[in-house]
C-alpha cells in the first residue's frame, strides 16, 4: 500500500490527534474535542480507537486487537489486519507482547504494564448523554462538576431494584473530578482502570478523544451503604477452569445447554499452554487450539 | 464438544470472495464500465460526489460499481478516500454569479433577465415506463443550444429595492472536516454539514417545515444548475488562477419574515448548494437552512427542523449507517453483563415475595 502514508493517517492528522492526547492525557477523565476523520471503517466499528492507534503507532510496535475480549472476533481480526496492511506492524495476540492493544468492550484479564498503551473504541463518550441528551448542557455539567443527576439515577435504580442496575459501561470518577464512561466494558473490568499502563479513548463519530494516565485514581460510582459490586456469571471457564475471569456463556443446544468460557481467549489459551483444565475439558481433547 | 472459535478469519475471507462474486453478478452479462457509470447514471454519481465531498465523477462511478450500487456504501468508499488527501489549500469562493447554466428557473417572477432555462428536467415528464428504453430503442435527438450568458440572480433585483435581508458579508469560514463540531455552529459552519447532509435527511427535515414543524413559508427565488470555474488564489504569484471546472446546483429561497424590533419587515434568505445536479438536495437544504435561522431572526421555535443539534448531529449518512448498523456487531461481553443482572434481579425480587408470604 504505497498510496498511504504510515499507519493510513496524514501526518498534520495524526500531529492534530496527538495533541488531544497530550491534553487528554493532562487532564485525565476531560472529553476533548477532535476533528475525527473519515476513516476506512463504518462509525461504531472501532473508528476513534483506529485513529488513536493509527496516530501513536511506531513501526517498532507490536499491536494488539481484541473485541469482546477475542482476538479472533471477525472485527479485530479486521482492524488488526487493517494495521498490518498500512502500518507494517508486527501483530501479536499475546497481551504481554504487545505494545499497543486496541480493545472493544473489554479489558484483557492479564494485568497490563508500565510501557503498554491500551486504547479502548467509545461509542458515546457522554456518560451523562442518556439523563442529558444536549451536548453545551453536559459539558457545563461537566465544567461545574455538577453530577447530581447521575446520583440520582444511581439512587432510583437502588429504590426500585435494590441494586444498581447498569451492568456495563459503568460510570466512573477519575481523579476526583470528572465522571467518565468507561466505554462499554462490563462493571467487572471497572476495578482494572487503576493501572500501570496508559488508557486512551477514542469516539469517532462522536468526534471526542480522553484518556487515564498510569496510576490515576478510578473510582466507579457508589454509595457509602450501596458499594459498587462487579459482577461476573459464577461459574468457573470449562476449557481453563479459571474461576475469577469473565466469562462468555455460550448456548451448546436447544435443550437449555450452557457452557461457560473465559471472554479473554489469550489469557485461556495460556492458561490451558500451563496444563490447566476446565470441566468442559477433558485431558485427552486437551491440545485445542 | 466446543471449541473455542478460531474461524474469524477464514469467514472474513469466504465473505470477501463471496461479495467479489455478487458484485460481478452474472460473468455472462457485460461488466458496468465507469463511463457507463459517469455517462449514464449522472444522478446517482453526482449524489456520490456531494454526500461524499469530492467532485470527482470518475471516483464516484467506481464506488458505485464497488458499492453493488448502494449509494450510501458508495459515500462511504468516497469519504474514506477523501479523507486520505492532503489539504492542499483553499480555492477561492466560486462565483455562482457567472455560472453556465444549463438550467435557471425562477417560481417567483414570470419572466426576468436571463429568461427561464427549464434544462433536462424531469418535471414535466409523464412518469410512465418507457418501454423503448427497455428495448434499447431510438436514440433522442439533442435540441440544445450552445453556452448561455450569465444571469443575475434574482436575490440581487430584490436586494435593489431593499426587500431582501442583506447577504452576510462572510469571513473565512471554517472547515468541519478539519474543526471538530461545536455548538452552537454558525451559519456557514451548519451550510457545510448540510452540503455533506443524507439527501433523505434534508428532504424530510425540509418537509415537516412545509408541513407546519417550523412553517418558513419559503418560495424558490431561483434554482440554477451549470458549470463554474474553481480559481485558486497561488501565493508564490500573488493571484488566482484556474484550476478547473465543476457543475454545481445553487437553489436560493425568499422568504417571509415579520420583522422585529430593529429590523423592518422584508424577505430573507435560505440557501442550499450542492455539487453536481442535485436539485432536491439543494432545494432541501434551503428550506432547512433557512429553518435553522429560527432562534437568530427571533422567531417561535421548537419544531425538529429548527434544532441545529438534532439536525446538524444526525444528517451524515456515514455516521448513521455505521452508529445504526454497528449493532450487529458482537455485543456478548455487555449482553452477558445484563443476562446476570436480570437473572439477580428476578432471585432477589423471588427471595423478597417469599419473605414476604
Amino acid at each position: 500500500m504505497t498510496e498511504y502514508g504510515f499507519a493510513y493517517l496524514d501526518e498534520p492528522t495524526k500531529r492534530m490527534i496527538r495533541r488531544a492526547l497530550l491534553k487528554a492525557l493532562a487532564v485525565p477523565g476531560y472529553q476533548v474535542p477532535f476533528a475525527s476523520r473519515e476513516m476506512p471503517m463504518p462509525y461504531g466499528w472501532g473508528t476513534g480507537g483506529v485513529q488513536v492507534t493509527a496516530a501513536i503507532l511506531m513501526p517498532e510496535d507490536r499491536l494488539k486487537v481484541i473485541d469482546q475480549g477475542a482476538d479472533d472476533t471477525t472485527n479485530a481480526v479486521s482492524i488488526r489486519r487493517f494495521f498490518a496492511r498500512v502500518a507494517g506492524v508486527e501483530t501479536t495476540t499475546a497481551t504481554e507482547d504487545a505494545t499497543v492493544i486496541q480493545t472493544r468492550h473489554r479489558i484483557p484479564e492479564t494485568p497490563l504494564s508500565e510501557g503498554q498503551i491500551l486504547v479502548y473504541q467509545v461509542p458515546i463518550p457522554e456518560p451523562l448523554r442518556f439523563l442529558e441528551p444536549r451536548e453545551p448542557e453536559t459539558r457545563r455539567m461537566h465544567a461545574l462538576e455538577e453530577y447530581g443527576l447521575m446520583h440520582v439515577k444511581l439512587y432510583e435504580d437502588i429504590a426500585r431494584h435494590g441494586r444498581v442496575t447498569t451492568s456495563y459501561a459503568y460510570p466512573v470518577r477519575v481523579e476526583g473530578h470528572y465522571v467518565m464512561d468507561p466505554s462499554p466494558i462490563p462493571a467487572f473490568d471497572n476495578p482494572k482502570m487503576e493501572m500501570d499502563a496508559i488508557q486512551l479513548f477514542g469516539a469517532g463519530r462522536e468526534q471526542r478523544i480522553y484518556a487515564i494516565p498510569p496510576h490515576t485514581k478510578v473510582v466507579s460510582l457508589d454509595f457509602d451503604d450501596h458499594p459498587f459490586e462487579p459482577g461476573r456469571a459464577p461459574q468457573t471457564c470449562a476449557l481453563c477452569g479459571a474461576a475469577d475471569s469473565y466469562l462468555d456463556e455460550v448456548v451448546t443446544d436447544d435443550a437449555g445447554g450452557r457452557m461457560f468460557v473465559c471472554s479473554d481467549t489469550d489469557f485461556c489459551g495460556g492458561r490451558r499452554a500451563r496444563g490447566l483444565r476446565g470441566p468442559g475439558l477433558s485431558v485427552a481433547a486437551g491440545d485445542v487450539a | 464438544m466446543y471449541v473455542a472459535t478460531k474461524g474469524g478469519e477464514v469467514a472474513i475471507d469466504a465473505a470477501h470472495a463471496w461479495l467479489a462474486e455478487e458484485r460481478r453478478g452474472d460473468a455472462a452479462t457485460p461488466a458496468l464500465t465507469d463511463a457507463q457509470v459517469t455517462g449514464q447514471l449522472t444522478l446517482s454519481v453526482a449524489r456520490v460526489m456531494v454526500e461524499g465531498a469530492l467532485y470527482d465523477p470518475d471516483l464516484a462511478a467506481l464506488a458505485i460499481r464497488q458499492a453493488r450500487g448502494d449509494l450510501i456504501e458508495a459515500v462511504f468508499l468516497i469519504r474514506a478516500y477523501r479523507t486520505t488527501l492532503p489539504r492542499l489549500g483553499y480555492t477561492d469562493p466560486i462565483d455562482t454569479g457567472a455560472m453556465q447554466c444549463e438550467r435557471r428557473i425562477s417560481a417567483t417572477f414570470k419572466d426576468l433577465p436571463g429568461g427561464q432555462v427549464l434544462g433536462p428536467t424531469f418535471d414535466y415528464t409523464h412518469r410512465l415506463l418507457d418501454f423503448a428504453l427497455a428495448a434499447e430503442g431510438l436514440e433522442p435527438t439533442t435540441t440544445r443550444e450552445g453556452p448561455v450568458p450569465p444571469k443575475p440572480r434574482v436575490s440581487g433585483l430584490l436586494d435593489r429595492e431593499g426587500l431582501m435581508e442583506p447577504a452576510e458579508e462572510g469571513g473565512v469560514p471554517g472547515d468541519v472536516t478539519r474543526t471538530p463540531l461545536s455548538l452552537p455552529a454558525d451559519r456557514a459552519t451548519r451550510l457545510q454539514v448540510l452540503a455533506r447532509a443524507d439527501e433523505g435527511f434534508l428532504l424530510s427535515m425540509a418537509y415537516s417545515t412545509q408541513r407546519g414543524f417550523g412553517r418558513t413559508h419559503a418560495f424558490v427565488g431561483e434554482l440554477r444548475i451549470g458549470a463554474v470555474v474553481v480559481e485558486m488564489e497561488i501565493p508564490e504569484l500573488g493571484f488566482g488562477i484556474e484550476i478547473g471546472e465543476m457543475v454545481v446546483t445553487e437553489c436560493e429561497t425568499v422568504n417571509q419574515f415579520t420583522g422585529s424590533g430593529v429590523a423592518p419587515p422584508q424577505f430573507t434568505r435560505g440557501y442550499g448548494l450542492t455539487l453536481g445536479r442535485c436539485e432536491r438536495k439543494a432545494i432541501s437544504m434551503s428550506l432547512v437552512d433557512r429553518a435553522l435561522r429560527a432562534e437568530e431572526l427571533g422567531e417561535e421555535t421548537g419544531a425538529p427542523a429548527q434544532d441545529q443539534e438534532f439536525v446538524l448531529m444526525h444528517s451524515d449518512n456515514v455516521q448513521a449507517t455505521g452508529f445504526l448498523e454497528h449493532i450487529k456487531l458482537p455485543h456478548y461481553v455487555d449482553f452477558q453483563a445484563e443476562l446476570e443482572l436480570i437473572r439477580r434481579l428476578r432471585r432477589e425480587a423471588g427471595e423478597r415475595r417469599e419473605a414476604a408470604e
